[in-house]
């Protein structure tokens, strides 16, 4: 019970130990590629599909080789993000290191994973659009309701506003199109769909994407001990429950809506 | 002794900006800061010391006054500026007394001018900056009323530094990135003999480009949601390029044909309305090698800075330049404290 439990003690929550499976294979089919006069993009496959769990794996081995220069490490949904410090290293070093470390067997245990249950609901006022998803992916309201509140997805990526988080993949169903015409604005923890992904609106947003549910929990608040909430490779579940207890959570100074967070080894 | 600052009057986009908040992409959060981080640099060489914080004025200016002496430079964007009606060089530090009134007006070349008091902007950071981050919710923009806090200022004499020659747009030069090869030969090539004007809809995210003709295509569509960096040209759904600027998102899905080096984005931040911006292909060698680290720019700048020389016919105030100074025309850096 390491991480952030003095943090989430504060609400009187309880962590608990968690253990994944690691994968301890070398990375395949990756590209180097220059972001920028200090920057190294490794992208996996060939950028048109996702491969967070590659990436996700590759970041956490790169940090934790502490490479010479690395000064900053961050993963999207196909790609990893390093950047150097190019009076302290040249790209052509980072790149050898880069290599060096995609070829290595990662390391067991070098993700650690983290599991969030998060009060949320799906539909009504809170989801205006979950009846128009619901008819794209083929189901009732009903059945709709029931697969998103069921899905356990993972933080694919961070990004687009501040903590806030891409979650995926849901079920082949879910695979929407973005809608023609943006929604004008979605609240604060707004939960939007398209593309076997939600994403959880950290601010007051539009959106190209389908308005299906809510919940009270706050990916960033700068005032907050610990302001960015989730990473990549976090996995979130969802508490299913009715409006106005989210209108309560959303109450709670913490921002965090109720959450409750399982942190692994 | 800190300084308080009253904005008067305030122009549709200032805000307080510095070097803005590295290292967290990971979270979602683009490092920000100033539009044109030359100005913000040429800003501690004329006050001595370190980078700090300034007031970041896109267009326009203000209307300021003191209740203790401030020593201040104007940097970036040219605008016109007076102390109680007396025309002040820009591109120099100066100093505004309690009882005066300084104006920043109109921009006469560029777009972003800068009003950076030798002090430190106190009370405003969030995450280790200062920096308004409008599109991360971070700070806000200054309004008439605000005050906004100045540490400790010190003691110096004006400088000046020589006239700058980016502030009218010109040619970016541009290096490869992740997603270039997924524009085929032939259109990078033409996008680098496009002949591009700035869009009047560039804030501190993005920089839109405006052209005659066809837009611009990737090929086999978009790709999956990736990387930004500042300097990111981004090609829309219609194709057209967008220059992706300081307080971009840090991920995106639409495909980007290249990067600005670090070197021509003030060039890019300050053209004007209108101006004409072309692009000219780098490889990465070359663009490495362009790589001119912050510190150094600084060291240069330092070297560069002159006594600014007035006219005494013109100084109604000569008295309390020599009260408040101390300093005659010496070139020395007083250490911040």
């Amino acid at each position: 019970m390491t991480l952030g439990v003095s943090r989430w003690a504060l609400t009187g929550k309880v962590c608990v130990l968690l253990s994944l499976p690691d994968d301890t294979r070398p990375a395949e089919n990756w590209t180097l590629s220059a972001l920028g006069q200090d920057g190294i993009v490794v992208r996996f496959g060939d950028g048109r599909q996702a491969q967070t769990a590659a990436a996700i794996g590759f970041g956490a081995a790169v940090r934790a080789a502490e490479l010479e220069g690395v000064v900053e490490v961050a993963t999207a949904l196909t790609s990893v993000l390093v950047r150097f410090d190019p009076m302290l290293v040249a790209r052509a070093a980072v790149e050898a290191n880069l290599r060096d470390v995609l070829v290595a067997p990662r390391v067991a245990g070098a993700t650690q994973g983290r599991l969030w249950t998060i009060p949320a609901c799906f539909g009504g006022e809170s989801g205006p659009q979950l009846a128009d998803a619901a008819a794209l992916a083929g189901m009732s309201e009903a059945a709709a309701r029931a697969e998103l509140a069921g899905a356990e997805v993972s933080v694919l990526a961070i990004g687009f506003a501040p903590g806030q988080p891409y979650l995926g993949h849901l079920p082949q169903a879910w695979d929407l199109p973005r809608q023609q015409a943006l929604t004008p604005q979605v609240p604060a923890g707004a939960l939007v769909v398209a593309l076997r992904q939600l994403v959880l609106f950290a601010n007051p947003s539009p959106t190209g994407w389908r308005w299906v549910g809510r919940c009270a929990f706050r990916p960033f608040m700068a005032e907050r001990a610990a302001p960015f909430a989730m990473r990549a490779g976090d996995r979130v579940r969802w508490a299913l429950t009715d409006e106005s207890t989210i209108d309560a959570l959303g109450a709670e100074p913490d921002g965090l809506g109720g959450a409750l967070c399982e942190v692994a080894p | 002794m800190t300084v308080r600052l009253f904005v008067d009057a305030a122009g549709p986009l200032m805000s307080v900006q510095d070097l803005g908040r590295p290292g967290r992409i990971d979270v979602g959060l683009s490092r920000g800061g100033a539009m044109d981080r030359t100005a913000l640099l040429g800003a501690a060489a004329l006050l001595g010391g370190g980078v700090r914080a300034g007031i970041e004025m896109a267009g326009m200016g203000g209307t300021f006054r003191v209740d203790a002496p401030l020593r201040f430079a104007l940097t970036g964007a040219v605008m016109r500026a007076s102390v109680d009606g007396q025309a002040l060089r820009w591109n120099a530090s100066h100093m505004l007394l309690p009882g005066q009134v300084l104006v920043i007006g109109a921009v006469r070349a560029g777009s972003y001018g800068y009003l950076v008091p030798a002090g430190a902007v106190l009370g405003r950071d969030v995450l280790g900056s200062a920096a308004a981050h409008l599109s991360a919710g971070l700070g806000g923009r200054l309004q008439a009323g605000d005050v906004v806090q100045i540490g400790a200022v010190g003691a110096g004499a004006g400088q000046v530094l020589p006239d700058r020659d980016d502030l009218g747009g010109g040619t970016l030069r541009l290096m490869p990135g992740p997603q270039t090869q997924m524009f085929s030969a032939a259109e990078r090539a033409r996008f680098a003999q496009t002949v591009f004007h700035r869009s009047p809809q560039a804030n501190r995210t993005a920089l839109p480009l405006m052209k005659d003709g066809a837009g611009f295509a990737a090929l086999g569509g978009n790709p999956v949601s990736d990387f930004i960096a500042p300097g990111d040209v981004q090609i829309t759904g219609d194709g057209t390029p967008v220059v992706m600027m300081a307080e971009c998102q840090t991920v995106g899905g639409y495909p980007r044909i290249g990067t600005v080096i670090a070197a021509d984005l003030a060039r890019a931040a300050q053209a004007p309305v209108g101006a004409a911006l072309r692009f000219e292909w780098v490889d990465v060698g070359r663009a490495d090698a362009l790589f001119v680290p912050e510190a150094q720019q600084l060291t240069a700048l330092k070297a560069a800075v002159r006594p600014l020389v007035r006219d005494p016919r013109n100084m109604h105030d000569l008295l309390s330049y020599q009260l408040i100074s101390g300093v005659t025309a010496g070139r020395d850096m007083e250490p911040l404290p």
